[in-house]
Parts: C-alpha cells; sequence; structure tokens
C-alpha cells in the first residue's frame, strides 16, 4: 500500500516531447482512472510508473521513495498489459508464481499465494490449464492473478477490458472494482472509455495531447468540467455546445435563439456582452411545448431514452429524453433546458465561465 | 420512389452452362486435374529415382553393364569398407560440429538483430548474402582461401601480422581440411539459422519480455524462461531442415577437396558419387547412398518427438 505521487513529470521520445509536465497525487488504496483519447500519453505515463520507460524530466514517487532511477521489478508494483502477456509455455499456476519462483520463495509460500489468488478470483479449478485453453475473460483473471501474488503497494492496469466483448466488460468491470475494495491497493487504471473510468474510479485524471485537463471525482468531473474537453469527453452521449452571448437574463445564440441561464450567483465570469459557449448535456434538456424550437432530424429511440438529433438556430443538439415523444424527422419540437444545470465557457480557451 | 426499383420488363435471362463449364463444375474430374500435376511430378522425379536408387543398391551394375540381383552383397561389402566407415563418421561428425556452430553462431547472430540496431536493413541483406551466392562460387573462394600458397589467411597471419612463421596447409591434412570444410559450411548455413530465429523471435510478443521484467527477470532469466520456450517450435524445424541438409552436404566438399586428403573428408554423399559415376560402379554408390537413409529418418523422428510440438502449442480443447 503506498501513495502514488508525479511531479511534473515529461516525457520526450527524441525532439518530440509527448507529456508536457503532468502533475498527480494518488492517495493510499484510492482507484485512480487515467483516461483521454487515443494519443494522449495515458499508457505513457502508466509504463513510466511502472519503470518500462524512462523519465525524461520531473519525479515519480512511490510510497515516499522517489523511483526515478529504481528497476522496475524493484519498484513493488505489478502490471496487467493490455493483451494480458501471458507466458503462453506456462500453466496459470506457473504463470502466476513466475515472480515469485524467481525471487526464490519457498514451495510453501508460492503454493499459499497462488491458492490465495485463485481463490480470490475463482480460478482454482483452471491452474493446470495453459492460456490457449482459458476464455478471453479467464485469462484477464489470471494476469489480475499474476499481480495479486506479488502483493504489490500499486496495482496497474493498462486498458485491461478492450480486448473483450462488451458484456464481459461490464462484467469484469465489477470483478475490478470488487477486487480493489477487497485488497484496498492503490490502483492505477488506464483506459479510454470514460464509462469506465466514471464507473470504477475514486478519481479521474483527465489527459489531452500530453496534459492533464482535470482531476477530481467522476461526479464532479461531470458536475463541474473544468473546460470544454472535458465536458464534452465525460458523459454519453457528448454535452451539446452552442456558441453565442449573454444578454441580460438570456444566452442568444446564432439565429437568435434564446437559452436560460444559470442563476446569477454561478454566472462568474461571463458577464453582460459576453460571447462565450453554451454547453447543455442531452440529458438535461427536456420536452416542453413553448420552448426552445428545434427541428428534428434523427430519432433514436434506445428503450431506456430517445435521443433526438435537432438543429436549433443552425446548431445541431442532441437531446436525451426520459420521456417517449412522438417525433418525425422534418417536425418542430420545443425543448427546455434545465438552466441550473447549464454551463458556459469561454470561447479563446475552452475554459469554465460559469461556477 | 422510382430510383430503388429496378427497370422493368427485363429479367435476368437464365443462361444453361455449356459443357465445358459443366466439366469444371464437376468435383471428380476438378479432383483429378488439379492433383495430376502434383502426383506427375512427384511420381517421376521422386519415386522414380528414390526407387531406381534403392533397387540399383541391391544390384552389381555397373556403368555400361546392367547388373543382377545381388541380395545385400553391396551392404556387406561397404561393412568392411574403412572408407565407407570413414565417411559414416565424418558425415556425422561434420552434421555435429556443423550443426552446433551454426546453432549457436546463428541464434547470436538472431539475438543481436532482434535488438534496436542502426541500419538494421542493411545488416541484415548482409548477412542473407552467404546463402544467395551460388554454393560452388562459394566453394571456390574458400578453395582459394584455404589454398596451400596463396591462401589470405596465411598471408594476414604470417606476413601482415607476423604471428606464424610458416603458411598453414588447411586441406593437406585430414583433420586441418575436416575443420576447414566444417568452417565453410558454417559460413554457409548461418544465414538461414540466423533470419529464420530472427522471424521466430520477433513473433514473440514484445510485453512478454515486459510481464518478465516487472516479474523481476534477469536478462538471463528472460532468455531462458521466456525467448527459449518460446522458440523451440520454430527452432525445432530449422534444426532439422539445417541437419538434413548438412548430412546430405555435397557441393561444398567435391568443389573443395573431393574427398580427400586420403578420402578424410568423404561424406557419404561424396563417396555414393565417387563410387558411383567417376568409379563406375553405380549398385555400390546407391548402396551408400541408400545408406543415409537411417541416419536422415532419424534425424526427423528425432526432432519431431523430441522438440517439434508443444503441449502450450496445441489447440484450445482441454486435457
Amino acid at each position: 500500500m503506498a501513495t502514488v505521487t508525479l511531479r511534473n513529470v515529461r516525457k520526450s521520445f527524441g525532439s518530440t516531447e509527448i507529456l508536457h509536465g503532468v502533475d498527480v497525487g494518488m492517495a493510499d488504496g484510492e482507484f485512480v482512472v487515467l483516461v483521454g483519447p487515443s494519443g494522449c500519453g495515458k499508457s505513457t505515463l502508466l509504463r513510466m510508473i511502472a519503470g518500462l520507460e524512462n523519465i525524461t524530466a520531473g519525479e515519480i514517487d512511490i510510497g515516499g521513495r522517489v523511483v526515478n532511477d529504481v528497476a522496475p521489478k524493484d519498484r513493488d508494483i505489478a502490471m496487467v498489459f493490455q493483451n494480458y502477456a501471458l507466458y503462453p509455455h506456462m500453466t496459470v499456476r506457473e504463470n502466476m508464481a513466475f515472480s515469485l519462483r524467481l525471487a526464490k520463495a519457498p514451495r510453501e509460500v508460492e503454493e499459499a499465494e497462488v491458492q490465495r489468488a485463485a481463490r480470490i478470483l475463482g480460478l482454482s479449478e483452471l491452474l493446470h490449464r495453459y492460456p490457449r485453453q482459458l476464455s478471453g475473460g479467464q485469462r484477464q483473471r489470471v494476469a489480475m492473478g499474476r499481480a495479486i501474488v506479488r502483493n504489490p503497494q500499486v496495482f496497474l492496469f493498462d486498458e485491461p477490458l478492450s480486448n473483450l466483448d462488451a458484456k464481459l466488460r461490464v462484467q469484469m468491470r465489477a470483478e475490478i472494482k470488487e477486487l480493489h475494495q477487497r485488497l484496498r491497493t492503490t490502483t492505477v487504471y488506464v483506459t479510454h472509455d470514460q464509462i469506465e473510468a466514471m464507473t470504477m474510479a475514486d478519481k479521474i485524471v483527465v489527459m489531452h495531447a500530453g496534459r492533464v485537463e482535470q482531476i477530481g471525482a467522476p461526479l464532479d468531473l461531470y458536475d463541474r468540467p473544468a473546460n470544454m474537453f472535458v465536458a464534452g469527453f465525460i458523459g454519453s452521449p457528448a454535452m451539446n455546445f452552442v456558441r453565442g452571448t449573454v444578454r441580460g437574463d438570456r444566452f442568444v445564440s446564432e439565429g437568435a435563439v434564446d437559452w436560460p441561464l444559470p442563476p446569477p450567483a454561478a454566472r462568474g465570469g461571463a458577464g453582460e456582452g459576453r460571447p462565450a459557449v453554451y454547453g447543455i448535456r442531452p440529458e438535461h434538456l427536456f420536452p416542453a411545448t413553448g420552448g426552445i424550437p428545434a427541428e428534428v432530424q434523427v430519432v433514436e429511440p434506445t428503450g431506456a431514452e430517445m435521443q433526438v438529433l435537432a438543429r436549433v438556430g443552425g446548431a445541431p443538439v442532441l437531446c436525451a429524453f426520459r420521456e417517449r415523444i412522438a417525433a418525425r424527422p422534418g417536425e418542430t419540437i420545443g425543448i427546455e433546458p434545465d438552466p441550473a444545470l447549464a454551463h458556459l465557457f469561454d470561447v479563446e480557451t475552452g475554459r469554465r465561465l460559469s461556477a | 420512389m422510382s430510383v430503388t426499383t429496378a427497370t422493368p420488363g427485363w429479367a435476368r435471362p437464365r443462361t444453361r452452362p455449356g459443357w465445358l463449364a459443366r466439366l469444371f463444375d464437376s468435383k471428380p474430374f476438378l479432383i483429378v486435374a488439379c492433383l495430376f500435376p502434383a502426383v506427375g511430378l512427384l511420381l517421376v522425379f521422386l519415386t522414380y529415382p528414390l526407387g531406381l536408387g534403392v533397387w540399383l543398391a541391391f544390384t552389381d551394375t555397373q556403368i555400361g553393364r546392367s547388373g543382377v540381383w545381388v541380395g545385400l552383397e553391396n551392404f556387406q561389402d561397404l561393412f568392411e569398407d574403412r572408407v565407407f566407415w570413414s565417411a559414416v563418421f565424418y558425415s556425422v561428425f561434420y552434421t555435429a560440429a556443423a550443426t552446433a556452430l551454426k546453432f549457436g553462431l546463428g541464434l547470436w547472430l538472431a539475438l543481436l538483430l532482434n535488438h534496436h540496431v542502426p541500419f538494421k536493413s542493411i545488416i541484415r541483406a548482409i548477412i542473407l548474402l552467404p546463402w544467395i551466392v551460388p554454393t560452388v562460387l562459394s566453394a571456390i573462394a574458400f578453395w582459394w582461401i584455404y589454398d596451400a600458397q596463396f591462401s589470405i589467411i596465411s598471408y594476414v597471419l604470417v606476413d601482415v601480422l607476423g604471428w606464424r612463421d610458416t603458411y598453414i596447409d588447411f586441406l593437406g591434412t585430414p583433420w586441418a581440411a575436416r575443420w576447414s570444410l566444417i568452417v565453410a559450411n558454417v559460413w554457409r548455413g548461418i544465414p538461414f539459422v540466423a533470419i529464420s530465429l530472427l522471424a521466430g523471435l520477433q513473433t514473440i510478443s514484445p510485453s512478454l519480455y515486459e510481464a518478465a521484467l516487472l516479474d523481476g527477470a534477469s536478462p538471463w532469466q528472460r532468455f531462458r524462461h521466456v525467448t527459449a520456450p518460446l522458440l523451440m517450435p520454430i527452432l525445432a524445424v530449422v534444426l532439422t531442415f539445417s541437419v538434413l541438409f548438412t548430412f546430405t552436404d555435397f557441393q561444398l566438399v567435391y568443389a573443395i577437396t573431393r574427398g580427400g586428403p586420403v578420402n578424410s573428408t568423404h561424406l557419404m554423399a561424396t563417396l555414393a558419387f565417387q563410387r558411383g559415376i567417376p568409379g563406375g560402379h553405380l549398385g555400390e554408390g546407391a548402396a551408400i547412398a541408400v545408406s543415409m537413409i537411417p541416419f536422415l529418418i532419424f534425424a526427423t523422428l528425432f526432432s519431431y518427438f523430441a522438440l517439434a510440438r508443444r503441449k502450450w502449442q496445441q489447440g484450445e480443447s482441454n486435457d
């Protein structure tokens, strides 16, 4: 068990800098998810914590010890790889026991640890199998078992669920979360899937193009995204953005559409006459007669909700209605945002203006 | 809506296939037609010569005189023939020594090339050179390298470096000649081994090495527990081929020493040729060639059973 602290961590490949100074603090026992689109540097950051990539600048601190120059095996971490990286020529038992065997642990310790991990993960029946003979979910569990056997201070997961089908992914998501609640080991988890991040994390680190965009608890990120990137990345379907100007108590967008603003106390830096971006999540728009006129383009019923893509004054706006409405493409319906849940962003920087 | 409906008044005509089309649709005809070239080639160029060779081994045929069936007489003669046993010994020794060296050096080269080295592709191309040079050309080159008077090795050691006083007689004494041929064979055989093993190494996922690194494996342990076992399947195949090619080698030896000095460097293949064609005793030459078959079968079976398929490679089935 340990804290993990990244201080101004940078990474360059040749002259290309791909991590531009990352600062993250992770508390003992916390489940931290690094999330971001492909190429944002999240996997590289994880590999730097593991010691598989060297650190160009800055410090990585695990349990109060700077590990920049510590060999991977001495960092007291265990990693689960995206492709599991199970040794194909070893049985499940040998795969899990490999690190103990290399450390010359006594056979009783080795056996006890393997049995413990197998019990936790429900692998006891499969110990004599080879990876080839396992299903995707079982391989995933063996990879976790290999990590558990080592009793590390920190677990590192590199997109561990991306090779599984959708249903199994949901199931393994719950299993990993449950495992963490049981073992309470500090965990760093990399994914590009914001739903995984939202459902599993104690703390989410949203990364974009080698920078940290925002760090916070899942619901904080959802309720108060620090900028347009986080606002658009967290939440599904993604937030709608409309450009316009603050006019008194209303926000006026292209085509003279009036949007209700949050109460004055929550508007922050969005003063009168200021150009801004108005952000509203699809699930915070409601059908209302006499509301903002919206021309329906596509209707997608998912059962739980109706997703309606509409044009509002020329801007595409996606709505997710809880109630079923009988709208057809081409018709005009009225929509009404919940003003308390609207966000305002700066046009230039994308930063959040509303409080 | 008219866009989505086909033009009315026209239907695709039903055509009745011609006899040729029906012939090519018939399965029995296709089976015969497709198998014929392969089976024909195998029969004419493999089965017939092999059968003829085996039959000749049991006759006393000579060039210009068809022989009669003599049973095992040729083999009985060979059994008491010191030159034959010397050729058997050298064939085995040549194969063992050359294969060991080829695999040692080839694996080492492959491991080096599997790392990120500058000018990797150029180096790979250079390594392949010995393999693409025609064997007889490289044999002639080695013949000059091993020449008693004009050897470049002797020249460097004696005249340039001054480490020796006399020129080396590479091909003049039995053991020197034997080792010289082995070196030539190793030089020629390394590219095949190195490139094949490199291909094998590149199929090993880098994340396995990273996992082993995190598991605390030293470089030697990573080689021993990850590289070696995962390379074993391809190693077995390459080893089998290498042993077969080396054991049946002919060109290098015949071009460089012709089996001399005093028959000390005869392989079974060169001896068979020597006795059969220049010597004219086709029956005896064939008997020597047939004697190679058990060795080859043994080598193939050994690699097949001892090295080839491991349990972990087999399919999804439960044991």
